[in-house]
This record gives structure tokens, C-alpha cells and sequence, in this order.
């Protein structure tokens, strides 16, 4: 078993996820309760990586993160490392990637739920921020759930993005999936079995998990 | 500094109509304000804007002395500012709290005992002991109801606001509650906003009607007033009863019951929850003229009156009496013509005990 890839690809998938939990909650608020008109194209932008090649998503972020261009050279001077081929370098990439498998859980979660519960909570006295807190996110959590597991789950199985962006280094960017593609090429099938098998058992495991805690209350 | 909730203002919608809000409402002490009006007249509308969850364009409100809201000068108050209880349609209880907790959910910033204390109270004042570690969808539509008047009502609000309170109710239990919910509110010494569209809600109700339509506040008044004394035809249609008086129950025997309107007496069936003041409602259709009363008829009512106008509406003529009080009757043209009906004549009003509807006042 190559514990050093599902080593990395847990750190890969648990930072991809904190992340998008952050920036992804705000975002999908913001999309659920805008009444902008142009609000569409937003959603679009956000859609897109469902459709798109990962080779494409991948060139394009690879393109935008050499040496060459203002993220990368800005990233260089900082840091005084290359963004492609690096930890954070596919990390970009997976955020990119699994953008809508966060937000549109947590729109759709936001955009069913009904208003005057938030509303009531304002009346109550509670500002927006808090009325957040108490009401929103608890009535939406299996939505948030369903957010969070999906993107670490899609994480955990994702090659073409990294491949594009990270390459293939051992502890840097060789995450389980491209250590799979590997073990087939080189006609280690053992290995890859191993490593394949182990996906399939931990996507059931979490998607049981996310069915079974999705009906409960939030504990609060 | 005047104690008024004093509201002008325009509240439009993208390809929707302009609601017109217009109101004048006593800031203190307890008193009910019913806005009256048919389904989208945009009393709803006018209740959002004055909780500060809609912004209309242009206007003012202003509340004992405060401006919530002044469009010249761009100030618009946070519902969270303004201290109003809002009693939503479906009563949006959350649903991950309970019974408690969604009571107590706008104490935060109390001290523990003081809270624990005022939840107690609310749960003893509107009879949901026992129930508070259930969720709400583990207590009935009533209950529900008592839990978000109670979540509402703990906090003292300077003003309620009452989304349609009795909709998502079954009729019987909203008819057992009309005067019930009137009752608690008087409790509380707050002013009360209330919306409905129903006509035996307003009237249980209001001290003051409001009624609305089309975005407009066509007329503002007593119940008496409004429904007995419309403004104009529009109005009239929307009220849909044409006489509505004031009365007391003088006595209930075998389910009738003798009811005194000004010095009139009359025979209605008795109202199924005991009530000393009763509205008495009379459609204009059900009254029946009569040149000399009757020597043996089933009907139980005979009022000798004068007519005092005469209104023709298409083929029919709507005829104000005076018995003893305003009674408003329609009747066809060409019974108009037979009788030979003429203003200042004598005649004789017929109406069956069954046609007289009481609402209970309190």
C-alpha cells in the first residue's frame, strides 16, 4: 500500500475542503438570496468545471500559475518556490475543480430553505451575522453536509487537474489516483487493486455515512 | 412627540403594482388595527414595510416620536432596531429548536434565571407546560400557533404585527381562537397590526378597520363604520355584509338567543362560546320587506322601520331602513316597483333568526 499517497491525498482533500467550506458558504449565500439580475453568470463561471475536460481545467491553471505569468512570478517572489508541480499548486487546482460540487450543495440548501425563519430571527433582535449562526446553518445542514462530503470525496478520487498541474512526485503531488494510473503502466496490478479497492470501500463509507446523517437534527 | 405609528409611504414592484401604505395607528396601550382586504391587495406588503423587511421608495414612517423610516433622508431602520413582534403567516418556528429554546430564542442577552423565569411564564400563559423539550413538528397547528405568539410576546415588543394569525388553521379550531387570540393579546398592553382577508376574523378583532384594495387604503374606520357604512360600491362588494352592529346578549334560551342592538331586540341562534358583546351581522339579501307585519309567519324577526335611502345597482336596489338602528336591505327592481317603495315611507323588515350572524366581541 503507498501510504505516502493517501497520506498526501487526505491533507490534498482535507485542505480543499476547509477552504471551499470558508470561501464556498459566503459565495452560495450571496447566490441563493441575491436578487441581482446578472446573478446567472456567476452561477455559470461556478458550473463550469462540472462540464470542462479536467485536462482543460488543468492546462488553463498551469497557464496562469508558471513563472511567466503575474499569479506565478507574484507566488515566486513571495515565497521564493514554483506554483505548478508544488503542494499548493494542486491545491489550487482542486479548489478550482470542486468549486461547484461545494457551492451548489450549499445554494440549493440556502435557496430551499425558507426565508421567514431568517426573517423571524431578525424580529427576534438577532443581526444578520447571528440569525446565520442560529437559524440558517443548522435548517441547512444536510445541504452543507452533502457540500462537504462531496468535495472531499471528489477530491480524494481526482487525477486529471492534478496530473495537468502537479505532475507526478512522490509525497509531493503523486495522490492516490495517479498512483493507481501508475501501477497500471507498470503492470502492477496487485498494487493497483489495493489502492482501487480501498476508494471504492471509503466512497461507500462516506456516502452511507452523509445518507444516515443527513436525516438527523444537528446536535447544537 | 405624538404616542402614533404615522405611516405614508410607496412601496412598487418590478412589473407588480404600487402599494399605497397609509396609516395612523395609536402607539401605545393595547388596541387592534385590522388591514382588511381581498387576497394581493398588498396588506402583507404594507405589513413588511412597517417591520423594516421590505424598503418601500418613498415616504415616511414614524413611530412615538421615531423615524423608522424616511426615504428623503435615507433612513430605514433594521427590523432588529425597530423592536416589532412579527407573527409570520406559517408561524416559522424553527424547526431545529424546541418548543423552549424557540421561545427563549430571543433572550440571549439575559441572565439565565430571568430567562428561564420568562419562558415559564409564556409557557403557563398560553397552556404549552409540558411540551417544551418537543419540536415543533411534534405539537399541533394550535400549539404551534401559541409557541411563535409566546416566542413573539416574551421579548415585550413596542408593536405586534400579525401575518393572517389564524389561516393555517382548521375552521373549528379558528373559530375557537377568534376571540381566544384577542383575549391574550389584551393582555400584553401593546399595539396590534393585524392582516386578514377573512371578514368574521377582522370583525372579532379590530377596534379599527382598514380596508384595503388594490394596493390602496380605500377606508379607515370602526368596524360599524366600515362594514355598515361603506364608502363607496367597491368597498361595499369587498365587505360583503351590509349591516353590522354592535349588541349584548340580554339571554340564551334553547339555543336562541334575545340579542339588544341600540333598543331593538332580536332573535338570533346563539353563538357557541359564551359571549356578553356581540357583533351582529346582516346581509343585505336576507331581509325581506314588507308593507304591514305579518299576523302568523316562521319568521322571527319583524322590525317596523322608515326607508331613508334608496340606491339602484343593476337589478337590484339597495335600500337603507332605520329600525330602531341602520339596516340595509337589497331587494329586486321590480319588487321595488310592486311595493311601490319610497323614501320617508313606513315598512315592515322581516328576518329570520338564521340570517343573523354573531361574531363574539370578547
Amino acid at each position: 500500500m503507498d501510504w505516502t499517497a493517501i497520506w498526501l491525498t487526505l491533507r490534498l482533500a482535507t485542505a480543499t475542503t476547509a477552504i471551499l467550506l470558508v470561501a464556498g458558504l459566503p459565495l452560495a449565500y450571496w447566490l441563493a438570496m441575491s436578487s441581482w439580475r446578472g446573478r446567472f453568470i456567476i452561477e455559470a463561471v461556478v458550473a463550469l468545471p462540472l462540464v470542462l475536460p479536467p485536462t482543460v481545467m488543468g492546462f488553463y491553471v498551469l497557464m496562469a500559475t508558471g513563472p511567466n505569468s503575474p499569479l506565478g512570478s507574484l507566488y515566486e517572489q513571495t515565497t521564493g518556490t514554483l506554483l505548478p508541480f508544488s503542494f499548493p499548486g494542486i491545491l489550487l487546482g482542486s479548489i478550482l475543480y470542486n468549486l461547484p460540487f461545494a457551492v451548489r450543495p450549499f445554494t440549493a440548501a440556502f435557496a430551499g430553505m425558507n426565508r421567514r425563519l431568517i426573517e423571524a430571527a431578525w424580529c427576534l433582535g438577532e443581526s444578520r451575522w447571528r440569525a446565520f449562526w442560529r437559524v440558517t446553518l443548522p435548517v441547512c445542514w444536510p445541504g452543507v453536509l452533502t457540500g462537504i462530503v462531496l468535495t472531499f470525496a471528489h477530491t480524494v478520487g481526482e487525477f486529471g487537474v492534478v496530473l495537468m498541474v502537479g505532475g507526478n512526485i512522490p509525497g509531493v503531488t503523486r495522490t492516490l489516483s495517479i498512483a493507481i494510473y501508475d501501477d497500471v503502466q507498470a503492470l502492477d496490478y496487485a498494487s493497483a487493486s489495493h489502492a482501487a479497492g480501498l476508494l471504492v470501500a471509503f466512497s461507500l463509507t462516506v456516502l452511507c455515512i452523509t445518507h444516515a446523517l443527513g436525516r438527523r437534527r444537528l446536535p447544537v | 412627540m405624538s404616542d402614533e405609528l404615522v405611516a405614508q409611504f410607496e412601496k412598487a414592484y418590478r412589473r407588480g403594482p404600487v402599494i399605497h401604505g397609509d396609516l395612523r395607528v395609536s402607539g401605545t396601550g393595547f388596541s387592534v388595527t385590522v388591514l382588511f382586504g381581498p387576497s394581493g391587495c398588498g396588506k402583507t406588503t404594507l405589513l413588511r414595510c412597517l417591520a423594516g423587511l421590505e424598503r418601500p421608495e418613498t415616504g415616511t414612517i414614524r413611530f412615538n416620536g421615531l423615524t423608522w423610516f424616511d426615504a428623503a433622508s435615507r433612513v430605514s431602520w433594521s427590523p432588529q432596531r425597530r423592536d416589532v413582534g412579527f407573527l409570520f403567516q406559517e408561524y416559522a418556528l424553527f424547526p431545529h429548536l424546541t418548543v423552549g429554546e424557540n421561545i427563549a430564542f430571543g433572550l440571549r442577552n439575559w441572565r439565565v434565571e430571568e430567562r428561564r423565569r420568562a419562558v415559564a411564564d409564556m409557557l403557563d400563559r398560553f397552556q404549552l407546560g409540558g411540551l417544551e423539550s418537543r419540536y415543533p413538528d411534534q405539537v399541533s397547528g394550535g400549539q404551534q400557533q401559541r409557541v411563535a405568539l409566546a416566542r413573539m410576546l416574551v421579548r415585550r415588543p413596542r408593536l405586534l404585527l400579525l401575518d393572517e394569525p389564524l389561516s393555517a388553521l382548521d375552521a373549528a379550531l379558528r373559530d375557537e381562537l377568534r376571540s381566544q387570540l384577542r383575549h391574550w393579546l389584551s393582555e400584553f398592553a401593546i399595539p396590534v397590526i393585524v392582516v386578514t382577508h377573512d371578514r368574521t376574523e377582522a370583525i372579532a378583532l379590530a377596534d379599527q378597520v382598514v380596508l384595503m384594495q388594490t394596493g390602496r387604503v380605500r377606508q379607515t374606520g370602526s368596524v360599524e363604520e366600515v362594514f355598515s357604512r361603506p364608502v363607496d360600491s367597491d368597498v361595499a362588494r369587498i365587505v360583503g355584509v351590509e349591516t353590522v352592529e354592535l349588541g349584548e346578549v340580554a339571554g340564551v334560551s334553547n339555543g336562541l338567543a334575545t340579542i339588544r342592538v341600540k333598543d331593538v331586540s332580536l332573535i338570533a341562534i346563539a353563538p357557541t362560546y359564551p359571549a356578553h358583546r356581540v357583533h351582529v351581522c346582516i346581509k343585505g339579501e336576507d331581509v325581506v320587506l314588507q308593507r304591514k307585519t305579518p299576523e302568523r309567519t316562521s319568521v322571527r324577526n319583524h322590525l317596523p322601520g322608515v326607508i331613508r335611502w334608496m340606491t339602484p345597482e343593476g337589478p337590484l336596489v339597495r335600500i337603507g331602513l332605520d329600525c330602531g338602528f341602520a339596516l340595509t336591505a337589497l331587494v329586486t327592481r321590480p319588487a321595488c316597483e310592486e311595493l311601490q317603495l319610497q323614501v320617508g315611507e313606513p315598512i315592515v323588515a322581516l328576518l329570520k333568526a338564521p340570517s343573523i350572524h354573531l361574531i363574539p366581541k370578547d
